[in-house]
């Protein structure tokens, strides 16, 4: 049985705390606006809390935990719970992701 | 709807020891310990529940628990009195 989660590092010997401010790309800030809205009340109910974003953070393997930026990590969870609801589907999501491919060429 | 708060400030309480699947907000270096009650923050829902998506009613008294850094860390070599404080949920508390 593993008693600590990947995600759950607090007191773990760390690196340096980089203290220093940085810009947002474009894509960061819609993921960012995307989390409040889904967050807030649609059609009288919210199609996403903060407890989901985390738990489907905390389900990302060790390996894509760190190897991921904050916003990916969000934009994954958020995509997660919204298959998790059935807000979309997978096959939805696969035709899009194909569309969207197919335009940057 | 809420759950009655069992513990008021200066209680002695003591974190479950327990490592369950799901989604947790008990920090894993505080399970265990010793802590004493500073102050009733509030009740809400449960966000064990709300992470599985359901409503996490009734709601859980929310505590912040006041810790002395040198019991939580064997090798802590600042001042005997720094504490360190975490909020935690009552159905996560023992009493001490």
């Amino acid at each position: 049985m593993i008693e600590r989660s990947h995600h759950d590092m607090g007191g773990l010997p760390a690196g340096k705390v980089e203290r220093s401010e940085h810009d947002y790309a474009e894509w960061e800030r819609r993921v960012d606006a995307l989390m409040v809205l889904l967050s807030g009340v649609f059609d009288g109910k919210k199609l996403l809390t903060v407890d989901e974003l985390r738990k489907n953070i905390e389900a990302l393997g060790p390996e894509a935990y760190d190897r991921m930026s904050y916003y990916e990590r969000w934009v994954t969870s958020i995509t997660q719970t919204m298959l998790q609801r059935g807000v979309i589907t997978t096959e939805e999501l696969a035709r899009k992701m194909r569309e969207v491919e197919e335009r940057g060429r | 709807m809420a759950v009655e708060a069992l513990f008021r400030p200066g209680d002695r309480v003591r974190v479950m020891r327990a490592y369950p699947l799901g989604h947790v907000r008990t920090p894993y270096y505080i399970r265990g310990h010793d802590g004493v009650i500073e102050r009733l923050c509030g009740s809400f829902p449960n966000p064990e529940e709300l992470a599985q998506m359901r409503s996490g009613l009734p709601a859980q008294p929310l505590y912040r628990v006041r810790f002395r850094q040198n019991e939580v860390w064997p090798d802590y070599r600042g001042r005997p009195d720094d504490v360190v404080e975490v909020e935690i949920f009552q159905h996560w508390l023992e009493k001490g």
